[in-house]
């Protein structure tokens, strides 16, 4: 039998969450040694036997199995969660009990609870990013710190310093009305995060890291699946990844490079994923409530529909960048609207749209500022001016992908002699940025 | 052909999930492809890392062994190859070696020498 790829990631966060649930918050290293422990057998058994019927269901039960065989040995030595203690004085109802606690919902309403426990509110966006990252979506450290491009000591201290925060919260988070509510925008903007990571990272291996962008994917439909967690916003934030998702297959081409919204074969495009974008954001539209999510979504499902790049309704896309731009003032978020408004009024309008841009300054070590600027020069037949935005872009650049895009950028300034076609819809490369 | 044993010493783990699943993965691979050249004998068996040492005259009962975790045996594999030469080649495909493991090739005695 195969085994599905990352199972044993995916299988990781749900142990950890079930233990830690179990022995308390604050053994929560116990937690991942047990984890540890379960995917150590599974290698040692498993190359010699075969994977079995039911990999998960094999983990599981070992994990309980050393659940069990920690809260006999620990029972007086460990402190574990407070709901534990009756059981503990009693074997006999001991293991029914952990058996009830490993029950498929269960673990399933832990790994929420979990989710919501990360995003602490004392905690840094960043460290409750890598705390999701590293508690339920199994990574180590050191795959979270090439993920970020960070060191390893820098992760480690981090996620440290996190859990201290968690074990320090006493209990879990309780998955009820009130606190749900009160904390799903933290828990939303982590894995928009996470997502964005994946899909515009500053990984200087790779600009697209789709591992990322599944883990954010997979930790969402979590969300989905609980009718608490399960606002207009996050279908909308959902709905806001199946579009770029739906486009990760196009986003470097066959040779490895760099393609702009404008340069992809849309016919690459995952029509699966957009129509699944499609469905969740008209379930996104319930209710008064308008997030960034819901303006983003359907920015990108408007790209989406378009089949090709000079189909693009310009019109509406400017409106909802208005529309983002009264719910998120950022420059980035500014930087995108006038980009728009340059494909929909042309080139001068959208350099003038960029040098009114509130807060410039912010945007001057964004590589794909600086892009935009030299795309929109280059529209109007300035190409040396055009040269040097590019240039400037390029020395920003923080991977070999991006550089070389806008490599092919510099060289087309040297290419196009004389002033530009009118129309020429079809080389444009500006950007796809996104405000994070 | 002749039959050797393949001892795997050391070499545990894998500290994240993903790793552990590669690391099986190869595994998996590497049985795979030696027993589709007719070279597994018997696939054999993964050991538990501690056990009871029993020893001298007086049967003392310790825990045990008590070689360095490096050294101990965590399974081993029957193989069937035509000389030690070959065994000792199919070994070096061992996924072990990346997590700075050993594979201990032993030939088993024939009776009719």
């Amino acid at each position: 039998m195969e085994l599905d790829e990352h199972l044993f990631r995916r299988e990781a966060g749900r142990i950890v969450a079930t233990l830690t649930r179990i022995f308390g918050v604050q053994n929560i290293a116990l937690a991942e040694d047990v984890m540890q422990d379960a995917f150590c057998r599974a290698l040692e058994v498993w190359k010699f036997r075969g994977v079995p019927e039911n990999p998960s269901a094999w983990l599981m039960t070992t994990a309980k199995n050393r659940a069990l065989d920690v809260l006999r040995r620990e029972r007086t030595a460990c402190t574990f969660a407070p709901e534990l203690g009756r059981l503990l004085e009693n074997e006999r109802i001991l293991a029914p009990a952990v058996e009830e606690l490993f029950h498929t919902q269960a673990i399933q309403d832990d790994l929420l609870r979990m989710m919501f426990s990360c995003c602490h509110s004392r905690l840094p966006e960043e460290a409750q990013v890598a705390l999701v990252l590293h508690i339920l979506c199994g990574f180590s450290v050191d795959e979270i710190a090439s993920a970020f491009v960070s060191s390893h000591a820098a992760v480690e201290k981090r996620i440290t310093r996190a859990k201290k925060v968690l074990a320090g919260s006493k209990r879990l988070f309780e998955v009820s009305v009130a606190d749900v509510s009160a904390r799903l925008p933290a828990v939303q903007r982590a894995l928009y995060l996470l997502f964005n990571e994946g899909y515009h990272g500053a990984s200087p291996e790779s600009a697209v890291r789709v591992e990322l962008c599944q883990e954010a994917m997979r930790m969402v439909r979590v969300l989905l699946e609980h009718p608490l967690a399960a606002t207009p916003a996050t279908h909308a934030l959902a709905a806001l990844m199946c579009f770029d998702a739906a486009r990760l297959p196009s986003r470097v081409d066959l040779s490895g490079n760099l393609s702009s919204l404008f340069d992809q074969d849309r016919s690459l495009w995952d029509s699966g994923l957009i129509s699944e974008g499609q469905s969740l954001l008209e379930l996104s539209a319930k209710g008064p409530e308008l997030t960034e999510y819901h303006v983003e979504a359907a920015i990108a499902c408007v790209h989406s529909m378009a089949q090709r790049s000079e189909d693009t309704d310009w019109g509406t896309i400017v409106s909802l960048y208005d529309t983002l731009m009264g719910i998120q003032q950022s420059p980035v978020v500014a930087l995108n609207r006038a980009i728009a408004l340059g494909q929909r009024d042309g080139p001068e309008r959208g350099l003038e749209e960029i040098r009114a841009i509130a807060h410039r300054d912010r945007l001057a070590g964004y590589p794909f500022y600086h892009a935009a600027l030299g795309q929109f020069e280059f529209r109007s037949g300035r190409l040396e001016i055009a040269r040097e935005h590019f240039r400037t872009a390029q020395a920003l650049a923080r991977n070999t992908m991006e550089r070389q895009f806008l490599e092919r950028r510099i060289c087309a300034c040297k290419g196009a002699t004389s002033a530009p076609l009118a129309d020429e819809q079809n080389d444009q490369s500006t950007v796809e940025a996104r405000s994070s | 052909m002749s039959e050797y044993v393949f001892l795997y010493r050391g070499g545990e783990g894998g500290r994240s999930p993903e790793r552990a699943q590669q690391m099986m993965q190869k595994w998996m691979a590497w049985f795979k492809e030696m027993a589709e050249k007719g070279h597994v004998k018997d696939r054999g068996q993964p050991l538990e890392r501690a056990g009871k040492l029993v020893n001298g005259k007086q049967k003392t009962v310790t825990d045990g062994p008590f070689a360095e975790t490096k050294d101990v045996v965590g399974g081993y594999t029957l193989i069937e190859a035509r000389d030690i030469e070959q065994a000792v080649e199919l070994s070096k495909g061992c996924p072990i070696f990346e997590v700075d493991g050993a594979v201990e090739v032993r030939p088993v005695m024939k009776l009719n020498m």
